[in-house]
């Protein structure tokens, strides 16, 4: 069986985001990259099931679809355990632009499992692992918060609301995974980090599409009032705030 | 041309998430001198279908078929863009939710339909038809033109006031031909909570962080909840202890809410955990720390223990009820 983990190279999650040219897009002076958070999960989930022998995991591959510069992120994948990556040489311009790529690569290189994360932290989307299982006309399972293999079955955990639901679905298939498939990412060991080096990446000129959409501007959410203070001893008076100015409760 | 809005069920019942769903579409149709259409898939009775004509639907699509019962993400693709096409949307809208999250981007790819997701306003403008969408985990919001002929959008839960509207819609009973074959994903079993306020549904969430220094100390927290009929939720690191289930954990990688009000307990106001609060219309802070950052983040404030604060509260809360 062969995993492929689809990333995505996102500003630090403690990032405060600044505009730059004229609010057309981000401001990337001192940002620190990283993997996007669900995909890391996704990557660790992968490699938990591949060092399982019993699972029969061959490899786990990660893709991403970005410039050069996005090497670092692309090694730190290959740092913390996965064997090999794909970049397929382009700046993403939209999750339809993304899809159509990794979907074009899958084509040719053949995975039986394929995890993406529920949505990025920088464009917040949640549309590429979907789009990529339409391409392919293969199942995909959404909110995925476990992924193991029984008997040569995949068996998932789909959160729904107010509850889970467990899910058998036959290879090949995406699954769009959310908080809960790993504990906590698996971390590069120094060994790692020097073995990444010589891990192959192979690159791949990307397809010519159109993307759907674009991004005009951002903008900043509207900022909040200041809070007022209510003196710790006398909570009715928070609760008369919440109850005839705020109208809350 | 129409609007067309996919409107979840759960046991036969919609919520106030439908409704949202067509109050928007309904707000987009009257932007785009159209019609708005819902459609349905499950056993839904015909005064619950009905209750969509409150909130401006047209015409209900009502689908009942024993093989639509749990979500098969390339099925629903298929009912939802063939009747897509024949009423000729340009206009689709889901529920940013987990089901709307499986279903809106194979519709994407089936319809070549740019998506905006994460709406919560009307859109900006029509032509380009720009909508207001949630980035960087709502530390900004884009102006998202979408290009294609048909658009399909997903919004923000608790983002959108309901509009009721006098309506009399009618329903079409539809039962198209579903491939058992192309059925895939196979539910094995389903576990639910029962009795709880779901987190995401909550119009309050009284949530608590590190600050509650022991998973022991939660009770006041929980009867707090439970005084004003609130969900209870909780920081990423409380959930990584293990003091509370993850499903509770908000913030950037946990749930995205917006309640109308959020009280925070114990917790600082990391980046992440703002990430997933933001959107609160009113937020309240209980922190022993007064430079905590989750002050900057809300509308009213008290410094102190948590621990201290919790019972006069719940206190206060018991006074008013009386």
């Amino acid at each position: 069986m062969k995993i492929l983990v689809c990333i995505s190279n996102v500003p630090d999650t403690t990032t405060k985001i600044k505009f730059a040219e004229g609010n057309t897009s981000i401001d990337t002076a001192g940002i620190q990259w990283v993997i996007n958070p669900w995909d890391e999960l996704s990557l660790t989930r992968a490699l938990e099931l591949k060092d399982d022998a019993t699972n029969g995991v061959k490899s786990v591959t990660v893709i991403h679809v970005g410039p050069a510069t996005s090497e670092p992120t692309i090694r730190k994948a290959l740092a913390i355990g996965a064997d090999d990556a794909i970049r397929v040489n382009a700046v993403s311009s939209d999750a339809w632009f993304v899809a159509s790529q990794i979907a074009d690569v899958i084509k040719k290189e053949q995975f039986d499992v394929i995890m993406c994360g529920i949505e990025s932290s920088d464009y917040n989307g949640s549309a590429v692992g979907g789009m990529i299982s339409e391409f392919l006309g293969i199942p995909s399972v959404s909110a995925v918060s476990s992924i193991k293999f029984e008997n040569g079955q995949s068996v998932l955990v789909r959160e729904i609301d107010g509850g889970k639901e467990i899910v058998n679905v036959l290879t090949p298939f995406v699954a769009v995974v959310q908080k809960g498939i790993a504990k906590e990412p698996r971390i590069a060991a120094m060994r790692g980090i020097m073995m990444a080096r010589s891990k192959p990446v192979k690159l791949i000129e990307p397809l010519q599409i159109d993307p759907l959409t674009q991004i005009l501007e951002f903008e900043k959410p509207s900022p909040r009032a200041a809070c007022k203070f209510i003196d710790a001893e006398n909570p009715a008076q928070l609760l008369d705030l919440l109850q005839n100015e705020a109208k809350v409760i | 041309m129409s609007v067309l809005v996919y409107t979840e069920n759960w046991d036969g019942k919609f919520k106030k998430l439908s409704f949202e769903l067509v109050s928007y579409a309904t707000g987009v149709a009257k932007m785009l001198n159209t019609t708005v259409s819902a459609v349905s898939i499950g056993k839904v009775d015909e005064s619950e279908l009905k209750s969509l004509s409150g909130y401006g639907a047209n015409k209900i699509i009502n689908i009942n078929s024993d093989k639509l019962i749990t979500l098969d993400s390339q099925a629903y693709t298929n009912v939802i863009s063939d009747i897509a096409l024949k009423e000729n949307a340009s206009v689709i809208i889901i529920s940013n939710n987990n089901t709307g999250k499986a279903i809106a981007p194979r519709l994407s790819v089936r319809l070549k339909a740019g998506i905006g997701s994460g709406v919560s306003k009307l859109p900006l403008n029509l032509n380009p038809f720009t909508v207001y969408k949630r980035t960087y985990s709502g530390n900004a919001f884009a102006h998202l033109v979408i290009k294609s002929d048909i658009k399909i959008l997903t919004l923000a839960q608790n983002s959108f006031d309901l509009v009721e509207a006098a309506g009399n819609a009618t329903i079409e009973n539809l039962n198209p031909a579903i491939d058992a074959s192309l059925l895939k994903t196979v539910v094995k079993d389903i576990q639910k909570q029962s009795g709880k306020i779901l987190l995401t549904d909550a119009d309050i969430v009284v949530s608590g962080g590190r600050g509650m220094k022991s998973p022991d100390n939660w009770p006041p927290l929980v009867e707090l909840a439970s005084l004003l009929g609130a969900a209870t939720a909780c920081s990423r690191p409380v959930s990584d202890e293990g003091w509370r289930p993850h499903e509770e954990h908000t913030g950037q990688t946990g749930k995205i809410i917006a309640p109308n009000l959020y009280i925070a307990v114990g917790i600082s106001g990391a980046t992440q955990h703002l990430a997933g609060i933001s959107s609160s219309k009113f937020i309240v802070a209980i922190n022993s720390d007064k430079d905590a950052p989750i002050f900057e983040a809300a509308q009213y404030g008290i410094v102190g223990d948590a621990m201290k604060v919790l019972p006069k509260l719940v206190e206060a809360v018991k006074e008013l009820k009386k």
